[in-house]
């Protein structure tokens, strides 16, 4: 039988086993029944329920216009999918091409995709993480919880992280007219996405409504009463806060740990694939039938060095579905590189942020068009002397612009392409916080000598 | 109904909080807040909001009006 025919047989009669059941593993899906797959569809996913959406959980449902059961992912098409639910995956035998689920079946798959995801970091305390009135925002239920102690009327929010969803958080409580407490370790908010310049324009939007902000501070307790309700947060510069409710925004946590004897390529950054969404196993040779979509996935873009880069955006996940869908049906000289230049929204203080590119990937940045002060301007990043990412505060008009220079490697700084040149458009330095990922220690060692004998082995942490 | 809107691809040009104002809202000049799961009394409006969209950034549940998925339902 040629390959042909064995690519056509599994279209007709294989098995495929997403795990996952979020955005990228639903768009999986549909682009599978799209392209022709006729096989078992298998969706495992932890949660109960159908595929919903949580941008929204962090926007329009905490403000209480829309419940927290109300963001259910719209189909486009029927996938005729068998699905698994409420179970979380806890197991991968790639000897048997197996997924075993935590509570015991083992459901048998000819490939497969990995679309765990990411969950919240939890606070660090696990006693004052379970104090009532301290959260964090990532599920439906998180977000529930979230409104209906917003909706209660406390007498402050104290919000730990000044990153994307602390800032959105931090904005729906001043809408709601709720008193806030910021408390963010480094100098500004978003500056690890975005870097100190644009950083101190957030601090001071956030400031200008109303946020009591306080950065370069670390929180280092949450206090509870008798009745176990959270009260009081103190901090390392000895200074506190009385609030009734803590939000925890201290980013995710790459939902891998299952995979942790896989023989796959996974860490804390998520599941190494190549550009074609297929993972990498452990010695980092590409496997044929597993794949990775969504946030965990960690992927070189040939844009950036071929640097892996994993990226918690809603259009990444998407995109990532079509191209791993296309690339499990296809021989190898049909599949597709993912290769499209990352995107990412946030919305927070009636200011629409957007960014294209990847702007960590920068040494200098410009405010390119518009007014700073006037909080409707786009900042192009630069790398070595070429754009490699632009932000734009209402101004999103414009990003479609500068995609195009990121693709064509166009010279940094570029010129303004409007007639509202901004008066001081100087380059500063980029200055975001260090690498911490550089700081984690080893995770593999290598054995044998022989080039047909030298494995690479997991190493388990002792921390 | 079921929608959702792919905000790396709006640009905010506004038309769908014209058209479909109880659906699609401003925040702001440029930022789109919007709710995926409006009424279906709404329905009419909402589609002729997602075929105006200039970027065709308004995805609608293609399954609704059919019966609902029994797929779905855990085990």
């Amino acid at each position: 039988m040629s390959s042909a025919d064995t690519l056509e047989a599994f279209k007709r009669d294989g098995r495929i086993v997403i795990v996952g059941a979020s955005l990228a593993g639903l768009r999986t899906a549909e682009a599978l029944r799209d392209k022709g797959f006729t096989g078992s569809l298998t969706m495992i996913g932890d949660e109960l329920g159908e595929p919903y959406d949580r941008p929204p959980l962090s926007k329009q449902v905490l403000t209480g216009w829309v419940p927290a059961d109300g963001t259910v992912l719209p189909r486009r098409r029927d996938i005729d999918a068998e699905w698994l639910l409420g179970v979380p995956a806890d197991g991968l035998d790639l000897a048997t091409n197996h997924v075993h689920l935590a509570d015991g079946r083992e459901v048998p798959f000819d490939r497969m995709l990995i679309s765990t995801g990411v969950r919240a970091r939890p606070w660090f305390v696990e006693a004052e993480a379970a104090l009532d009135g301290v959260f964090v925002v990532r599920t439906r239920e998180d977000a529930e919880g979230l409104q209906q102690a917003m909706a209660a009327g406390p007498s402050r929010v104290l919000i730990i992280g000044a990153g994307f969803t602390g800032s959105e958080i931090a904005s729906i409580c001043r809408e709601r007219d709720i008193a806030v407490t910021v408390a963010e370790l480094a100098p500004a908010p978003l500056v690890g996405g975005l870097g100190a310049m644009i950083g101190e324009v957030a601090a001071d939007i956030q400031r200008a409504h109303g946020v009591d902000l306080r950065c370069g501070v670390k929180v280092t307790q949450l206090e509870g009463d008798a009745q176990g309700h959270f009260r009081r947060a103190h901090f390392d510069d000895g200074s506190t806060v009385d609030a009734d409710v803590a939000v925890v925004a201290l980013g995710g946590i790459r939902n891998t740990e299952w995979l942790r004897d896989s023989g796959l390529a996974v860490g804390i950054w998520g599941v190494a694939c190549d550009a074609g969404c297929r993972a990498f196993d452990l010695n980092g040779l590409v496997t044929d039938d597993i794949f990775v979509a969504g946030d965990v996935a960690r992927c070189p873009n040939p844009i950036y060095e071929y640097r892996f880069i994993s990226l918690e955006h809603w259009a990444n996940a998407v995109e990532q579905a079509e191209i791993a869908a296309h690339n499990m049906l296809s021989a190898q000289a049909d599949r597709w590189p993912h290769l499209s230049i990352p995107t990412f929204w946030s919305i927070q203080f009636g200011i629409n942020i957007k960014s294209v590119g990847v702007p960590t990937f920068a040494d200098e940045v410009v405010v390119t068009q518009g007014s700073v002060p006037d909080h409707r301007f786009v900042a192009a990043y630069g790398y070595q002397g070429r754009v490699t990412a632009a932000v734009s505060f209402n101004n999103a008009k414009w990003l479609d612009h500068y995609r195009q220079l990121i693709e064509t490697a166009a010279p940094f700084p570029p010129p303004c392409p409007t007639p509202d040149t901004p008066a001081d458009a100087k380059p500063v330095p980029v200055d975001f916080p260090g690498p911490t990922l550089l700081a984690q220690g080893a995770t593999v060692v290598v054995t044998g000598h022989d080039p047909g004998e030298r494995r690479v082995t997991a190493m388990r942490q002792h921390r | 109904m079921k929608v959702v809107v792919d905000l790396s691809r709006c640009q905010g040009y506004a038309q769908c909080a014209f058209l479909a104002p109880d659906a699609f809202r401003m925040h702001g000049e440029e930022a789109l807040m919007y709710n995926p799961n409006p009424d279906d009394v709404q329905r009419e409006q909402v589609l002729r909001a997602a075929a105006a969209c200039p970027l065709q950034a308004i995805l609608v549940d293609q399954l609704e009006g059919r019966d609902a998925p029994v797929e779905a339902t855990p085990s």
